[in-house]
C-alpha cells in the first residue's frame, strides 16, 4: 500500500473484509487533503443524507461546521501561523516581498468522521441494543432498532453521533457513519474513500493502514513537517481508533479531544455515589420514624 | 466589522439554517479567529455535541426523585411507625410517579411507540439500559402496592395474607425507588458533558436528597404532619446546603460556568437557594407548608438547571479540552 497506487490502490478495489471478518479503517493524512469536500458530496449522495444546512460561518470555507445526524463527514478547515514543513516558494513561507520578516502561515485540510473507536462510547450507552460491533471491526446503528432515547448522543467523546428531529420511516432517529456496510458487504469500498482524488482518505485492512501510517510520518518528518503525528487514542479508555488520522501540531487545533475517554469511566465513582445516597435515603427515613 | 455567525447579523432564519440544531457559538469565537487555537480549539465551535433531551426529561428527574424516595418513606411509615393512613398517602404520591415516569421517558424519545425496546436488553454498563428496568421494576412494585394499600384500608380486618402482601409490596418498591431517585444523577454524570461529569459523584447525593426533601414537602403539602417528615426535611436541607455549598466552591476553571452563569447557572443557583437557606428559615420559624413548597420548587429549578448546563457545556469547547488537560 503506497500514495499515488491510483486504481489499483485500495480505494478502489473489490475486497472481501466484511466476509473475512477483517477489521478495516480509514486513514486521513491531511498533509495530502485538498479541501475539495467530495467525500461529504459522496457520503451523502450514497447513503441519502438530508441536507442540513447551507448557512455561511464567516471563519474559514468551512460551511459545514460539525459532524452531526446529517453530517456523516466533515472536511476542516484550519488556518495557522505556523510553517507548513520546508516549503520554499510561496508567499506565505516567512519572507516577504520587500525582504521583511511575514508570518508563516499554512493551511491544513482534515476530513473528520465517526471514529469507529475501539471502546466505543456510543455502542456501551445504548440501551436498546441498537448499536452494534460489525463483522468488520465498525460500529454500526441498526435503525430498525434504535428508539431514539439520544443517549449516544452525550456518550460520545468525539461529537460524532447526533439525533436527526425526523426520523426516516422505520428509523429511531440516532445516525452517524455507517461505515458505508452496504456497500462493504458486496465488496466495495466506502463511497468517501472511492471519491477522495488525493487518496487523503485512505481505506483498507486495520493493520495495514496502521504500518503506512507510521511510515508516513516519519516520511513527513523527514520533509520537514517535525509537528506531524498520529491521532490515534490508544492510550486512553477509548483503547484506539478504527478511523484514525494523522495530524500537524495539536490535535485540539483541529477540534479533537486531545485525550478523549469513554463514559464508562465514571460508572464506578458515579454508582458508588448513588447506591450510598440510596442506603442513606433508606437510614433517614427509618431513622426518622423511630425516633419520633 | 466583524463577520459573526450569530442570529443578530445573518438573520433567524439564515442562523437556523446554518445548523438544524443550536450549536450555539460560545463566546471564544473572537479569540478563535485571532489565531488562539489552544484555547478555543476549532473556531470556538464545541468538541462534543449538546444533550437532545427537551423539558420531559429534567421533569421526569424531579418526579422520579419525589416518587422514588416517597415509597422510601412509606416503607418507613409502614415497618416502623405503623401508620396506614399515611403509607398509603406515600404510596399513591409513588403510584403517580409510577404513571408519569415511562409517559414522560417515552415522550422524549424519537420513536415513542418504541419505549419497549429499552426492554430488549439489560447492560450494566450503560445508565439508561439499568435505569429503564428501576423505572420498570418500580412501577411494577408501586402500582400493586398501591391497590395493596387502598385495599387493606378499605378492609374492616385485613387478612394476614394481605398483610404480607402489601408489606413486600411496598418494600419492593422502596427498594427501586430510591434507586429512581438516585440512578438520574449516574445518567448526566457518566457522560462526556464536562459540567455533569465533573460532579459524577456529588449529582447522586445531591439528586438523592432532593427527591427525599421532595417526597417529605408534598406529604406535608398533602396534609400529613407526622413528626418524622419535618426530620426528614431538616436532613434534606442540610445535604442541600452542603451540596450549593460544594458547587459554589468548586474550583474546575471553565468548566464551572454553567452551574454559576447564565440561564443554567441561575436555575442552579436558585434552586440551591430555595432548597437551602429559604426552606430552612421558614421551617425554622414555623411556616412548615411554606417551606415544603419552596423546597419543591427549588428542586424543580435545580432539575432544569442542570438539564440546561448540559448544552451550556458541550457548547464550550474550552471546558471539554480543560476536562482533558488537567
Amino acid at each position: 500500500m503506497s500514495i499515488g497506487d491510483g486504481p489499483s490502490g485500495p480505494n478502489q478495489r473489490q475486497h472481501d473484509a466484511m466476509e473475512a471478518g477483517r477489521t478495516v479503517g480509514f486513514f486521513t493524512d491531511p498533509t495530502l487533503c485538498i479541501g475539495c469536500k467530495a467525500c461529504e458530496v459522496a457520503c451523502k449522495e450514497w447513503n441519502q443524507v438530508p441536507a442540513d444546512g447551507t448557512g455561511f460561518t464567516g471563519h474559514s470555507y468551512d460551511h459545514t461546521s460539525h459532524l452531526g445526524a446529517s453530517t456523516w463527514r466533515h472536511v476542516k478547515f484550519v488556518e495557522q501561523d505556523l510553517p507548513r514543513g520546508h516549503q520554499l516558494a510561496g508567499p506565505m513561507t516567512g519572507e516577504a516581498d520587500d525582504g521583511g520578516a511575514e508570518p508563516a502561515f499554512r493551511w491544513v485540510f482534515l476530513s473528520d468522521v465517526c471514529k469507529h473507536c475501539e471502546v466505543a462510547g456510543c455502542l456501551e450507552a445504548c440501551p436498546t441494543g441498537a448499536i452494534i460491533r460489525t463483522d468488520a471491526g465498525t460500529v454500526f446503528v441498526q435503525d430498525d432498532v434504535c428508539n431514539g432515547c439520544g443517549y449516544c448522543v452525550v456518550s460520545c467523546p468525539f461529537g460524532v453521533i447526533d439525533r436527526r428531529d425526523d426520523p426516516l420511516p422505520g428509523a429511531g432517529g440516532a445516525y452517524k457513519c455507517t461505515f458505508c456496510h452496504d456497500r462493504q458487504a458486496v465488496g466495495d469500498t466506502p463511497a468517501c474513500a472511492k471519491a477522495c482524488p488525493t487518496e487523503s482518505i485512505l481505506f483498507g485492512p486495520l493493520d495495514d493502514l496502521r504500518a503506512h501510517a507510521r511510515r508516513r510520518v516519519e516520511q513527513l518528518r523527514d520533509q520537514g513537517f517535525e509537528d506531524a503525528q498520529l491521532y490515534d487514542p490508544a492510550q486512553t479508555s477509548v483503547r484506539g481508533t478504527h478511523a484514525f488520522s494523522l495530524v500537524l501540531g495539536d490535535p485540539a487545533a483541529c477540534g479533537l479531544p486531545p485525550r478523549p475517554q469513554v463514559p464508562t469511566v465514571h460508572l464506578r465513582p458515579a454508582w458508588t455515589s448513588a447506591l450510598l445516597t440510596a442506603a442513606a435515603g433508606w437510614a433517614v427515613a427509618f431513622a426518622a420514624f423511630a425516633l419520633l | 466589522m466583524a463577520i459573526t455567525y450569530d442570529e443578530r447579523e445573518l438573520g433567524p432564519r439564515a442562523a437556523a439554517e446554518a445548523k438544524p440544531r443550536d450549536h450555539a457559538l460560545p463566546t471564544t469565537q473572537a479569540e478563535a479567529i485571532a489565531g488562539d487555537h489552544d484555547e478555543a480549539g476549532y473556531y470556538g465551535l464545541p468538541i462534543v455535541l449538546p444533550p437532545v433531551w427537551t423539558w420531559q426529561i429534567p421533569t421526569y428527574f424531579f418526579i422520579g426523585g419525589l416518587s422514588g424516595m416517597a415509597a422510601v418513606l412509606a416503607c418507613a411509615a409502614l415497618f416502623v411507625a405503623g401508620d396506614p393512613a399515611l403509607v398509603t398517602a406515600a404510596m399513591a404520591l409513588a403510584g403517580v410517579g409510577a404513571v408519569l415516569a415511562p409517559v414522560l421517558l417515552a415522550w422524549d424519545l424519537g420513536r415513542p411507540a418504541r419505549f419497549l425496546y429499552m426492554l430488549r436488553v439489560f447492560k450494566w454498563r450503560s445508565p439508561m439500559s439499568v435505569g429503564s428496568w428501576i423505572v420498570t421494576c418500580f412501577g411494577a412494585a408501586a402500582l400493586p402496592a398501591l391497590a395493596l394499600c387502598l385495599l387493606y384500608d378499605a378492609a374492616a380486618s385485613p387478612s394476614a395474607v394481605l398483610t404480607v402482601l402489601r408489606a413486600a409490596a411496598v418494600a419492593g418498591a422502596a427498594l427501586f425507588g430510591a434507586l429512581l431517585a438516585t440512578y438520574t444523577a449516574v445518567l448526566i454524570g457518566a457522560t462526556v458533558i464536562p459540567a455533569w461529569s465533573v460532579h459524577r459523584t456529588l449529582l447522586p447525593v445531591h439528586f438523592g436528597a432532593a427527591g427525599l426533601g421532595s417526597a417529605a414537602a408534598a406529604l406535608e403539602l398533602l396534609g400529613a404532619s407526622h413528626p418524622a417528615l419535618n426530620a426528614v426535611a431538616y436532613v434534606a436541607i442540610a445535604v442541600e446546603i452542603a451540596v450549593a455549598l460544594r458547587l459554589e466552591l468548586a474550583h474546575h476553571g471553565v468548566i464551572d460556568r454553567p452551574t454559576r452563569h447564565g440561564k443554567s447557572g441561575w436555575l442552579i443557583r436558585s434552586g440551591g437557594l430555595a432548597t437551602g437557606p429559604l426552606a430552612l428559615l421558614l421551617r425554622l420559624v414555623g411556616w412548615r407548608e411554606l417551606s415544603a413548597l419552596a423546597f419543591l420548587l427549588g428542586a424543580a429549578l435545580s432539575r432544569f438547571g442542570w438539564h440546561a448546563a448540559g448544552p451550556a457545556s458541550a457548547n464550550d469547547p474550552r471546558a471539554t479540552l480543560a476536562l482533558q488537560r488537567r
